[in-house]
């Protein structure tokens, strides 16, 4: 339905470059995955890699501390960078004709990182991923809910066991020497991707790719992902947990370990994802929210991740009069009935899944994001206009296949958030 | 070694879209950017039926009527149309704000009639199902309950209150109160509809990849035949705010931050200030480098992020700065926000800063029209607050024409420290002290929100 051209090449020093051109945008894209995220953390350093992604933006050897932000803003760009599972990515927004600016500083800090970090720095960026982890875990109702479904479907030494913002303890315990080693390890043209989309002339941008990041070394090979990656297909039994916390309304959690992403199996478990909670036509909506009035809300997600296998994770708010245990009693039955999914219900979810892709590829950071995306983990940019096709692909049949294998109760975990002390 | 700072071009200036315009025989006002990259279509349809005409006592009822519109038809109940909605692979919402209810669709060209027979139904005949309304009823009272327990809900709500007070409109969330929905009868969302869903008291925002004689096709077919009843009550004036409560304190024990936000009444979108204002917000805290975000993050690492922004209404709708912060060091941030707006008030901004802000406004406008739907929604704020036809064109030169004096003179007009609200959510036990010694606090002591 919509094709978006993809142009690629790799620069000597390992830098793999995806080119998008869109004539009709209104800006360029500049968009660079690192094949890094708190998977590759060690022991004693949780959290390092989204420290490490702050570090980033606190000046290199040319760029002055919080000039990169200035600059940016100064020439109507927009910016930021984040850290998951499986990678860190960077991204600025620019009216087309300062692409350069974007380039130039990208390179800066791959290249040049290191002269400009100091302690006083790190331990005031230190503070403000303590505040981050304030807001988005400790302070929030159910906000430590993805750190607790790690630990419950990933063993203790696989990289996903942990979460992505880690432990206060393990940022107090990062060192100027940290951000030096990590830098040298994973910070190098042979671990990124670099990605343009938008309206920018494809020669002159190659010709300043190569000016600016042409001269950068390659570092050393990657270290391999520590831990032990390979998970069996299942679980091997159910685990599940209950928490108090100050809530005023109970939540259950379901998450059942599927394939990783990128496997033909992962598909059917997007699709089934969709099938139970995407829109008000979906079947947790219309069964516990429009006819049973048990739950306030209900979401479903396939996490897009890579390493030995992925999580379907689905959740639902109790209404007040609605005990944990009917609620849960209610979403199980709903997972089970996807062993006798309907056609509708399997159609309905693809074209939710193709709206959603085309409202999202609309803007050109989402395309450059995806192009990166998968290249740093498919070597393949090109499935950005392939991945609807595999979407498609997915079977009546292949969802009920993938209910009755996957979705079983040694297969599980069962989250629960209770109010303190029973109250609600 | 790079390169230093390579020479940049000269800033262009945005493009903005081409508005076709022209009227229904029933009124309705039809605003078309014709744009074919794509084979994607997005509507707006405005009714100017937003919250502020609730009241406070009938909070919630221009959200209800809203919602209900795709809840149900006189052909259909409420699963039967997300069906069908679906099957398009469309998406159909309805979103209502104080100034307007808006039904906004986004679909692939070639289902755009199909899509438009389904909001013209649900806009000419919704069912308003008794029970649709209880259930609706129902989730609201859930989701106020579970707001309790939501710390940046408890601060929004209660600084909304602490600036206008129970008896404004603004004063209220837009989907009621506690009270308010408990109270509100099933009747007043047919009703609010039957009153002010017409032709002459809306328009149409259609952008994407269809020419004005499609679209005139498509629309004989469909929304031609919507018809005004009789007459339309004008818009009453809301009570003047009440008196603001200078510093609130809402106690959550144990809380790991504290959620604040600080700010008072200000202008209504239809101030001669509204430029002086973008850019004194983005001196202040519109974006990452603004002020308040580089002292209380950069500066000092007490939070993750601070910002703040002018919410532009048909009355004075708040400037409001907003942010979370380790709860040791609530009362030294409450001072540092208070010393920054102080200082913009006092002193002019700097030339450098001044252009930085202006750029990030100029330059950044171009994005605002990316997508189709993002020009619907530039459009519509067009129209819907009367800007004006060369409002797009104008926009560069009039950002561009803000200088110090102007920012510091709306500075000093609209963020008197006299009617400034400071709401604190956190651990009581732990803020109390470093608050005290700013001023006299009271605790807030709502029940229910």
């Amino acid at each position: 339905m919509i094709r978006i051209p993809v142009e690629r090449f790799t620069l000597a020093n390992g830098l793999r470059v995806v080119f998008s051109r869109d004539a009709s945008a209104p800006a360029v894209a500049v968009n660079l995955w690192y094949n890094v995220g708190s998977r590759n953390e060690r022991t004693g350093r949780t959290g390092f890699a989204h420290l490490f992604e702050h570090m980033m933006f606190q000046g290199s050897a040319h760029v002055p501390e919080m000039a990169h932000f200035a600059l940016i803003e100064k020439a109507g760009g927009s910016l930021n960078g984040s850290t998951w599972l499986d990678r860190t990515n960077y991204y600025e927004t620019l009216p087309a004709h300062y692409l350069e600016l974007g380039l130039w500083l990208e390179s800066d800090r791959l290249g040049w990182l290191l002269p400009a970090m100091t302690q006083e720095k790190l331990d005031n960026q230190r503070d403000v991923v303590k505040n981050e982890r304030r807001w988005r875990v400790d302070n929030q109702p159910y906000g430590d809910w993805d750190e607790r479904i790690q630990e419950l479907m990933y063993p203790p030494d696989h990289p996903y066991h942990h979460s992505v913002i880690g432990s206060m303890a393990d940022l107090d315990a990062a060192s100027l020497e940290d951000v030096e080693n990590f830098f040298r390890t994973y910070y190098a043209p042979n671990n990124a991707v670099l990605t343009l989309c938008g309206d920018f002339d494809p020669a002159d941008a190659r010709a300043q790719i190569e000016r600016y990041f042409g001269e950068i070394p390659p570092g050393p090979p990657i270290p391999p992902i520590p831990g032990r990656s390979e998970l069996p297909a299942h679980l091997g039994g159910e685990q599940r947990l209950t928490l108090e916390q100050d809530i005023t309304l109970t939540r259950v959690y379901l998450a059942y370990r599927v394939p990783p992403f990128g496997d033909d199996g992962f598909y059917a478990a997007l699709v089934a994802s969709a099938v139970l909670a995407t829109g008000r036509a979906s079947l947790l909506y219309r069964t516990l929210l429009r006819e049973q009035g048990l739950a306030q809300d209900v979401v479903a997600y396939a996490f897009p991740i890579v390493v030995g296998a992925s999580m379907l994770v689905l959740w639902a708010t109790a209404r007040p009069h609605c005990t944990i245990d009917q609620l849960e009693s209610a979403l199980l039955r709903q997972v089970a009935a996807l062993t006798e999914v309907s056609d509708a219900d399997v159609e309905r979810a693809i074209r939710m899944l193709e709206a959603r892709q085309l409202i999202d590829l609309q803007t050109v950071d989402e395309r450059a994001d995806q192009l990166s995306m998968y290249t740093t983990l498919f070597d393949d940019p090109e499935r950005v206009n392939t991945e609807l096709s595999r979407v498609r692909a997915v079977t009546t049949a292949a969802v009920r296949e993938f209910a009755r294998a996957y979705l079983v109760p040694e297969n599980r975990g069962v989250l629960r958030y209770v109010p303190r002390g029973g109250a609600a | 070694m790079s390169a230093l700072l390579p020479a940049l071009p000269a800033p262009v200036a945005p493009r903005p879209p081409e508005v076709q315009r022209f009227r229904l025989d029933n009124g309705l006002g039809v605003h078309l950017v014709s744009r074919r990259t794509l084979p994607i279509v997005d509507i707006a349809l405005v009714i100017r039926a937003g919250a502020e005409l609730d009241g406070a006592a009938r909070a919630g009822r221009a959200r209800f009527t809203g919602a209900l519109l795709v809840e149900g038809t006189e052909r259909r109940d409420g699963r039967a149309f997300a069906e069908a909605v679906d099957r398009l692979g469309a998406v159909l919402d309805v979103q209502t704000a104080w100034d307007h209810t808006t039904i906004a669709l986004h679909v692939l060209a070639p289902r755009l009639a199909a899509a438009l027979a389904l909001v013209h139904e649900a806009l000419t005949r919704p069912a308003f199902a008794a029970s649709e309304f209880e259930r609706k009823r129902r989730e609201r009272l859930a989701a106020l309950l579970q707001d309790r327990s939501e710390p940046r809900a408890l601060a929004t709500f209660h600084f909304a209150r602490g600036v206008y007070g129970r008896d404004h409109p603004y004063g209220q969330p837009i989907g009621g109160t506690t009270p308010s929905v408990r109270a509100l009868p099933a009747d007043e969302t047919r009703r609010c509809h039957a009153l002010r869903y017409r032709p002459d008291n809306a328009f149409l925002v259609v952008v994407g990849d269809i020419d004005e004689p499609g679209l005139r096709t498509l629309l004989d077919d469909s929304l031609a035949g919507w018809q005004a009843p009789p007459s339309l009550p004008p818009p009453g004036q809301a009570p003047a705010p009440s008196a603001p409560a200078p510093l609130v304190l809402v106690d959550r024990p144990g809380a790991a931050q504290t959620e604040l936000r600080i700010g008072q009444a200000a202008a209504p979108r239809s101030t001669p200030d509204y430029f002086p204002l973008l850019v004194l917000n983005a001196v202040l805290g519109g974006n990452f480098t603004s002020r308040i975000n580089m002292r209380l993050r950069e500066e000092r690492g007490y939070t993750y992020g601070a910002g703040s922004s002018f919410a532009f209404r048909r009355g004075g709708g708040p400037f409001v700065v907003g942010t979370s912060v380790h709860g040791a060091a609530t009362g030294a941030a409450v001072a540092d926000v208070w010393a920054e707006l102080e200082r913009v008030r006092a002193e002019p901004v700097g030339e450098p800063e001044l252009e930085r802000a202006r750029r990030s406004l100029t330059l950044g406008l171009a994005r605002e029209f990316e997508t189709t739907g993002a020009v619907a929604d530039r459009v519509a704020e067009q129209v819907l607050y009367g800007l004006g036809e060369s409002w797009f064109e104008q926009y560069v030169a009039r950002i561009e024409a803000v200088d110090a004096r102007a920012v510091q003179s709306a500075a000093g007009r609209w963020l008197d420290p006299a009617g400034r609200v400071s709401v604190a959510v956190g651990d009581r036990a732990v803020i109390e002290p470093g608050l005290a010694a700013l001023g006299p606090i009271s605790i807030a002591s709502e029940p229910e929100l």
